[in-house]
């Protein structure tokens, strides 16, 4: 059952895809139309859709600087310690 | 010698551990079942018997063995719960004593959390320490020898950091070794000390590196065992003693951080988690730090909900490893059709430890940020979250997609042996699974046991500004993630640590032991040749014929019977120093249970 339900959302891929930016599109105007700020814990967080780009941003950040990082010569062959 | 009738439950799984082995194979899996569920037991039965139990004096010590209060009941409870749905997800394992071995491992943890004062503390924390190195012995590659004496030499320094402080703390205190607040606000070398050995345990860098290491390695089924409880032991001694030492605030964010960086790099699913251990663990780091009375229900909620997301992580990713054999994202790829169920089940620990609304993560995780928002420690609380957007791209999305989906790289051998897990491993992934969504859907589960319950009563997760900047990290992260997926391609590395310099530093050593100290020794050898051999073998000659002519008649009779007990002996003897230390591990054990409880 789980392996048909996968299947059929694969099988439809560009449609999920674009629900998917339907789905985020429709967060973003709920969170600046209709979610009170008043748990808000500093003035940024009132800039409407400040957390969407927090979460893209930092997910951006840490992909590029972590690859920059491991590609100094972190990451290295599997049989760096056997030799 | 008991002050009243209070059972361990680490002594339950002592004794029981002991008796496993001599039990009827057909016995064997209930009574698996039964001892860690009477541990549990023994555990539920103290709820509200908050008090002190099993004082033994000894020499001019009273040793507290039995300190039950909020705090040690919360860490107790998910450590009890934690061993039934270990041991359940290892029940098809028919080598004895790799339960043994997680049974004395889990005794340790619940040692340190029951205990009063720093010797009863230290005994049990080396028990943890040389009961799970055979975690990682067990998985009998070539490497894990290596990998286990690594671990074992880097908890032994731990160990003796923590020694030293508590001979100093004796000194200092004149005798009192009592375990609570250990008085950051003036701290001193024994403080620091002391507080490295909580630090070592709970892989807090630069002190980490052992845990990806072993980690990696371990068994499948000890795996499940080992990220539960060394590190959240730690956090709870942290808890205990060092509850508002600032400096524990940049260590917990850097740890977060930390481990978030490497789990990018990281090219194995297991090792990949024990990274995010590292990660997960800073937040609890970081609480400690904070030590409000809101982020120290954080910080045990925290370990309560991680405790049961990482072992269902490690179960998920551990089942494709005991299926397929591979557990490198290069190698695998495209199961969901081979392994379904372990796919759900990854996904719910992936969900949890991400803090997706209605998962256990959301509601724990969360207490830890906003009590640093709470005391305007800001840049601790954004790069907190900062965190968690990374939590959420590798443990929910990159394990799941480069196992389950993503490009194909299993060979046709490991796509053949690709199946979903035996029943009793699905059925430990089931218990957590469910009580990962228990957790996150009816708060007052957790919340009731933390030990300020009237404060954690007073926060609530759910309100809809909390939803609304979850969703929005995550579902983003999730975008962030999809438009970069080629730069996240399992590539074929490891990824050089903090290990370097001791797994380096120890090849150093061996060349200077083989080369220059092994030279020195020859020269030193040939010159007692020559001065001191020659006249010794003379008068040997002559003591060689007293002997054989005058004294052999004598002795020949004992000589034998020597002989006899001799080879008695050797037959316990395998030759292989990991067996010897089991042996007197566990000599050591049935003593001391021995003098504490007879």
């Amino acid at each position: 059952m789980i392996v048909k339900l996968i299947d059929f959302f694969r099988d439809r891929l560009p449609l999920v895809i674009r629900l998917s930016y339907v789905g985020l599109t429709l967060l973003v105007v709920w969170d600046v139309f209709f979610v009170s700020k008043e748990h808000a814990h500093t003035a940024v967080e009132h800039i409407p859709g400040f957390w969407a780009g927090f979460g893209f941003v930092a997910c951006v950040l840490i992909i590029i600087v972590s690859k920059w990082y491991g590609h100094l010569g972190i990451m290295t062959r599997e049989d760096y310690y056997d030799k | 010698m008991i002050n009243d009738l209070w059972l361990h439950p680490a002594l339950i799984l002592i004794v029981g551990a002991f008796i496993l082995p001599f039990l009827p194979q057909w016995l064997k899996r209930p009574y698996l079942v039964i001892v860690p569920t009477l541990a549990f037991l023994s555990v539920l039965s103290m709820q509200g018997q908050h008090g002190t139990f099993g004082v033994i004096s000894f020499l001019d010590q009273n040793l507290i063995f039995g300190r039950v209060d909020s705090l040690s009941m919360v860490f107790a409870y998910i450590m009890t719960l934690m061993c039934i749905i270990g041991t359940i997800y290892g029940l098809h394992v028919e080598e004895d004593f790799q339960h043994v071995a997680a049974w004395l491992y889990v005794a340790g943890s619940l040692g340190v959390i029951f205990c009063g004062d720093y010797l009863v503390l230290f005994l049990f924390w080396e028990l943890m320490a040389f009961a799970s190195v055979f975690l990682v012995w067990f998985r009998r590659r070539p490497e894990s020898l290596a990998v286990g004496y690594r671990y074992l030499l880097v908890h032994t320094a731990g160990g003796l950091a923590l020694l030293a402080g508590l001979v100093l703390r004796y000194q200092a205190t004149g005798g009192d070794l009592s375990f609570g607040p250990i008085g950051v606000g003036s701290p001193s070398l024994s403080t620091y000390l002391i507080l490295i050995g909580f630090l070592l345990n709970a892989a807090v860098p630069p002190f980490h590196a052992w845990l990806p290491d072993a980690y990696g390695e371990a068994t499948v089924s000890g795996a499940v065992f080992m990220c539960a409880f060394t590190t959240k032991t730690a956090v709870y001694a942290l808890a205990r003693a060092f509850a508002g030492m600032e400096i524990l605030v940049p260590l917990g964010v850097c740890m977060a951080l930390y481990g978030v960086v490497y789990a990018v790099l990281e090219n194995d699913a297991r090792r990949l988690l024990a990274y995010h251990i590292i990660s997960q663990v800073g937040y609890m780091v970081a609480g400690v730090g904070i030590g409000t009375e809101l982020a120290i229900n954080g910080t045990c909620a925290h370990a309560f909900a991680h405790i049961l997301y990482k072992g269902l992580l490690f179960m998920g990713c551990g089942s494709v490893l005991h299926m397929t054999g591979k557990s490198k994202f290069s190698e695998l790829g495209g199961l969901y059709k081979k392994m379904p169920m372990a796919f759900v089940f990854t996904m719910i620990g992936g969900l949890s430890i991400s803090a997706f609304p209605l998962f256990s993560g959301f509601v724990s995780k969360a207490m830890i940020v906003a009590s640093g928002f709470e005391v305007h420690n800001y840049w601790a609380a954004f790069l907190l979250t900062l965190a968690s957007a990374g939590t959420f791209l590798h443990t929910g999305l990159k394990v799941p997609y480069f196992i389950w989906f993503g490009k194909n790289n299993c060979s046709q051998e490991t796509w053949d042996k690709a199946a979903d897990p035996p029943w009793n491993m699905q059925l430990g992934m089931g218990i957590a699974a469910f009580l990962c969504i228990l957790i996150g859907s009816y708060t007052p589960y957790l919340y009731q046991m933390l030990p300020y319950p009237q404060v954690a009563a007073g926060y609530h997760p759910y309100t809809a500004y909390h939803l609304s900047e979850t969703l929005q990290i995550l579902l983003f992260t999730a975008l962030g993630f999809f438009l970069l997926i080629k730069k996240l391609a399992p590539e074929p590395t490891i990824s050089i640590d903090l290990d370097w310099f001791y797994r380096l530093g120890g090849r150093g050593f061996l060349w200077l032991a083989q080369k220059p100290i092994q030279w020195a020794d020859s020269c030193v050898s040939e010159g007692y040749r020559y001065v001191g051999l020659i006249p010794l073998m003379t008068m040997a000659r002559f003591w060689s014929w007293f002997d054989w002519h005058a004294i052999d008649g004598v002795v020949d009779g004992l000589a034998k019977s020597v002989r006899g007990i001799g080879s008695l002996a050797r037959r316990t003897q395998s030759g292989k120093l990991q067996y010897n230390i089991f042996y007197t591990v566990s000599l050591v054990a049935v003593a001391l249970v021995l003098y504490v409880f007879a």
